[in-house]
């Protein structure tokens, strides 16, 4: 019965006896008590002085005061130097600085700093001497940190060894929510290792050697791998929006577009310093952040104030080829080069080079002829500046020595790419007449594994080149050109894709490069040439008039046209197929196989993926619903050494003919299995018909009713249009003419 | 073979009916119309006129000598299919979107809509397959659909249960006597309409489509499940191939969403599947719209396809269909054809 005013008691009214002394409120007022601002944030603690009398005493402060300036403003003032009974200083002055920001730079930058031969000074903040120096604070016996006993790892290359020993390759799909892992099996349904739903926010992402794959959260980065699919790190970079690794997985870098803001109560990685910046350097093996930087504002483009400086340029820290530097563009002025792992800047200075646009790190580590010195190269360009050139430079690290340079006038862009050996810089160069009414385009090609790393001058192309892809690890490029500037017009201009290759030469030596073909009045846009070189994928991508995918073999086996016989090419198209609404392409790692999907980030139209092999022969096909990614994993690179895959090479035949065998069995067994699963439907379909008719029989004969519903109505109805019985019925013969002209024709006789 | 175009009609078709024998095509449209064809050559017999609203839904009586049908102006009406006279008008609160005779035409179902108030109902009619007599005005029975409204509804195997596909998706089966709901049970995805129910010849089991781009076979008696067609558009009709063990489903980009995608995005397909192996084995192209209902042939000849577009696509089955069979339908056919040797 619920409380009413008629019968409370009377010690439920008695409110006034109430002793407040009585409850113990200690727990809640060390929980909700105001934390006063200390003041003392703007103060710091020297220690380690040297003993002085009150003579020597403001020439001490006065040398202490040079040091103290070096990281904010001090005056003779705001240094209290207390003195000991005996008139010596007690070693030790108070300092007051005139923000707390630069008192924390000052614990930051001095401590630790020699102050002479003897002395070392050692600076805190006065409110972490409080905090951790009064009694009690810090427990007086050391204990020793437990270490945790050592636990074996999982295996993270564990995905190289294929349970079916098909040596698959795994990919990545992310469709909906889910993002998934499958092994590859070519015509068949993907076999499925792990699928979850909101695995990741936004995409996710292999590092380069397939080692983790990458999700990405509002709160960070999370890296998953092993068999088992674990977590196995955290990089906690708040809003987040882009990751690029390193490309021996040592080091990343992650960068958010909304700068850092490090709350009041900490951040579990990141400190204070990190507050306000926007990309972060992260070491790999300790998840622990290594260097911050702010983001920088891009100049706009001087010329023209229409064209808006692009968004970020990303990747904005590009990694050299062995992970031992990371460099950063300051367009205009200079290339900061950092090193690694300690994040300083090389040199302690920034590479100046003045107008610098671009620059692009060898994808491998260089081997010139002739320098047998460690080094990394790095290619930049810089415009025309006056009455100086354009110039493209090609730069050493650590020696900072420009190896090659080139002069170019009349240039009105640059681009730079690298085969990814660092055998040969493509330099793709956009002229304007004098008039700026023409455009061409030439390629300059820098041998750069040749003595003096000549340069060639491929070719001038009037077109604008809108494309340029060299082959992986070979020496033949494809590019593609169109006649006029993609611009604002509704329907892509026809283009045309040109294939170079060098000439043959004696001995070892690459000839010149030459013109092989070009295929006119094609709508591609994009090439994807093989991981593996060789094949080349020429496809129209994310247009929405043509999807078309054309297949080359540049070494085809069959016969050479007699005007390309000094070439080191047979080009051959070997098949073209069609993914209406395709939005990107990727070889898988072992060069066997082509992805091509439409995501749903681009559009909602018949969104899927499709499979070919090499050839361009289609495999398979699926339309999911809300398909956004796919990527394969990618591999390590091998551990044969040249021989050992010259010996595979040798005995292919050999081999294929083990795993064709297989490849036959396999299917043949898959196909027994799909027959006896279709004789096991069929069967029950027969019996479940067979007992249903039977039923039905049955319960027609219980209600008393006739086996066939109408046959009697129609009798019926039969007997009422039926004139009369026994009069003979006229059969009317109903005769239908059909004439259909196949094909007209007119002649003209004479 | 090539189809036959039926262009007869000025809007989008909504269902086409063969008669029994097959060798006519009842169709009804938008446009207030119900046309009769020639099922082997497309010549127009007639038109049945009346109607004040599109017409939803046709059926035609085991004789071929009555025909009922169901219109937005909130009628059923029942016509003479040989002089093509209106012999009885019922009316109702709302359109009637479906209707169906049992198997010996004695009685007809209709479903009305859920509108203005009124809860969607499954009504019940007494008929006498006769020209000359007077119908019954008085509804036998009235199936009150209060969870969700039927969208489609028919008459089992010696219309012992009636069988309605609701809006949300779930399937119910009612005693065809009393109009008790027996079973209700969701079939397809939750919230995605059924769009479309169509009987074996026998009526022991059925065919569903449905928004959530599935069809699904199901079995008369206790509604399982028996087969399950999934296709990648929402489907708008599903029919069951007689002689055949084939199904055709017809579907497409909704109506609305059309003008805004290409003709090959629409999927404006009727797709062939095996009926026991779930298989697709064909599509035939032709209509520019979404296919709004698909007919088959009760003599196994062909089919019948009514578009978005306003057009019947009518086609005759060639000599590949009859042939196809799977290996192990030929083994089994072999088998029978020894034992009975």
């Amino acid at each position: 019965m619920a409380p009413s005013f008629d019968h409370l008691r009377d010690e439920d009214l008695d409110e006034e006896d109430f002793d407040m002394d009585e409850v113990d409120i200690s727990d809640l007022r060390e929980k909700y008590e105001v934390q006063l601002e200390q003041g003392y944030d703007t103060f710091v603690v020297v220690d380690g002085l040297p003993e002085v009398n009150a003579d020597q005493k403001p020439k001490l402060v006065k040398f202490l005061l040079k040091k103290l300036n070096s990281v904010g403003r001090v005056s003779e003032d705001s240094v209290y130097m207390p003195m000991g009974d005996n008139g010596l200083s007690l070693r030790f002055a108070f300092v007051e600085y005139s923000s707390p920001a630069e008192a924390a730079a000052a614990v930051r930058q001095l401590d630790f700093t020699p102050l002479d031969k003897k002395h070392t000074l050692r600076v805190n903040k006065m409110t972490d001497v409080d905090r951790y120096g009064r009694e009690g604070r810090i427990e007086e016996e050391y204990t020793a940190p437990k270490i945790e006993e050592f636990q074996e790892k999982e295996h993270l290359r564990s995905f190289m060894a294929d349970p079916s020993e098909r040596g698959r390759d795994q990919f990545v799909m992310f469709r909906g929510e889910t993002v998934g892992v499958f092994w590859n099996n070519e015509k068949d349904q993907p076999e499925n290792i792990v699928d979850r739903q909101q695995w990741t926010e936004t995409f996710v992402q292999w590092s380069p050697q397939g080692t983790y794959l990458t999700s990405v959260h509002a709160q960070g980065v999370l890296l998953w791998g092993g068999a088992s699919w674990a977590r196995l790190r955290r990089f906690p970079h708040p809003f987040v929006n882009l990751v690029a690794f390193s490309p021996n997985e040592k080091y990343m870098v992650t960068w958010s577009n909304r700068p850092i803001s490090i709350p009041d109560s900490g951040h579990p990685a990141l400190s204070l310093d990190d507050d306000g910046k926007n990309y972060v350097i992260w070491d790999l093996e300790t998840s622990k952040p290594l260097r911050s930087f702010a983001q920088q504002d891009t100049p706009a483009t001087g010329d023209d104030p229409a064209k808006k400086p692009a968004k970020f340029p990303w990747p904005a820290f590009k990694w050299s080829a062995d992970d031992k530097y990371v460099a950063r563009l300051n367009q205009g002025t200079s290339i900061s080069v950092y090193e690694l792992p300690k994040m300083n800047l090389m040199d302690k200075t920034a590479i100046k080079i003045e107008g610098v646009m671009d620059f692009e790190w060898a994808p491998a580590t260089p081997r010139r002829d002739g320098v047998k010195t460690y080094e990394q190269l790095f290619c930049f360009w810089t415009p025309e500046i006056g009455s100086n050139p354009a110039r493209v430079g090609l730069m050493s690290i650590p020696s900072k020595q420009i190896v090659r340079s080139l002069n170019l006038f009349s240039v009105s862009d640059v681009k730079l790419h690298w085969q990814s050996d660092s055998a040969y810089i493509c330099v793709k160069v956009d002229r304007h007449s004098k008039s700026k009414k023409s455009q061409a385009t030439t390629l300059e090609i820098f041998r750069v594994k040749e003595k003096g790393v000549p340069v060639e001058v491929v070719d001038t192309i009037k077109d604008t080149v809108i494309n340029f892809a060299w082959e992986p690890k070979g020496d033949r490029f494809v590019i593609i050109t169109t006649p006029e500037p993609v611009g604002a017009v509704a329907v892509a201009p026809k283009t045309s894709v040109a294939f170079f290759c060098p000439e043959k030469a004696k001995g070892n030596a690459i000839g010149n490069f030459k013109h092989l073909r070009t295929l006119d009045k094609k709508n591609s846009n994009a090439i994807y040439w093989s991981p593996k070189g060789r094949f080349v994928v020429v496809a129209a991508i994310a247009n929405t008039q043509s999807s078309d995918l054309d297949f080359f073999d540049v070494d085809f086996e069959g016969e050479k046209p007699e005007g390309e016989k000094d070439l080191t090419a047979n080009l051959q198209l070997m098949n073209t197929s069609e993914h209406y609404g395709m939005t990107d392409i990727e070889w898988d790692p072992s060069g066997r196989y082509v992805a091509t999907w439409a995501s749903s980030w681009k559009h909602a139209m018949e969104n899927g993926y499709h499979l070919y092999d090499f050839r361009g022969e289609l495999l398979r096909e699926e339309a999911i619903e809300k398909f956004k990614q796919w990527s394969w994993r990618p591999r390590p690179a091998t551990l044969l050494t040249k021989e050992e895959q010259k010996q595979i090479r040798k005995n292919l035949r050999e081999y294929s003919r083990v795993f064709e065998q297989e490849d036959a069995d396999r299917i043949s067994s898959a196909d027994v299995a799909v027959v006896e699963a279709r004789r096991r439907l069929l069967l029950e379909w027969v019996t479940w018909r067979e007992s249903m008719e039977e039923e039905l029989v049955e319960d027609r004969a219980a209600l008393g009713l006739p086996e066939d519903p109408v046959a009697e109505l129609l009798r019926q109805k039969t007997a009422a249009i039926t004139p009369a019985a026994g009069e003979e019925q006229e059969e009317q013969v109903v005769e239908e003419i059909m004439e259909e002209v196949l094909e007209e024709s007119e002649e003209i006789v004479n | 073979m090539r189809p036959i175009l039926l262009a007869g009609h000025e809007r989008a078709l909504t269902q086409i009916k063969y008669n029994p024998d097959g060798d006519l095509i009842f169709s009804v449209s938008k446009d207030q119309q119900i046309c009769v064809w020639f099922a082997h050559n497309g010549e127009r017999l007639g038109t049945y006129r009346g109607h004040q609203g599109a017409i939803w839904t046709i059926d035609v009586d085991p004789t071929s000598t009555i025909l009922a049908s169901g219109s937005a102006d909130n009628t059923i009406r029942l016509w003479d299919i040989k002089t093509g006279k209106c012999l009885k008008t019922w009316d109702f609160p709302t359109a009637v979107k479906r209707v169906e005779f049992n198997e010996d035409g004695t009685k007809l179902l209709g479903v009305t809509e859920k509108r203005m108030g009124h809860l969607g109902t499954i009504v019940v009619l007494d008929i006498e397959i006769d020209v000359e007599a007077e119908q019954s005005d008085e509804k036998v029975m009235t199936i009150v659909c209060d969870e969700s409204k039927a969208t489609v509804a028919g008459w089992s195997y010696l219309s012992k249960y009636i069988i309605a596909g609701h809006e949300d998706g779930s399937v119910s089966q009612y005693d065809g006597k009393t109009g008790d709901l027996l079973y209700n049970i969701p079939i397809h995805e939750l919230n995605q309409p059924i769009t479309d129910l169509q009987w074996s010849q026998d009526r022991t089991y059925f065919i569903t489509a449905s928004k959530d781009k599935t069809s699904k076979l199901i079995s008369a008696k206790d509604l399982e499940v028996l087969k399950s067609y999934t296709a990648d558009t929402p489907l708008n009709s599903a029919a069951i191939t007689p002689k055949k063990d084939f199904v055709i489903l017809g579907g497409g980009q909704a109506a609305m969403d059309v003008t805004t995608t290409a003709a090959r995005q629409g999927k404006f397909e009727a797709r062939f599947y095996h009926k026991i192996f779930e298989d697709e084995i064909g599509r035939v192209r032709g209509h520019f719209g979404p296919l709004n209902t698909v007919a088959a042939d009760p003599t196994g000849k062909g089919y019948a396809s009514g578009g978005e577009d306003g057009y019947v696509r009518v086609h005759a089955f060639d000599k590949g269909y009859y042939d196809f069979l799977y290996e192990v339908e030929r083994e089994r056919q072999n088998r029978l054809a020894a034992a009975s040797a």
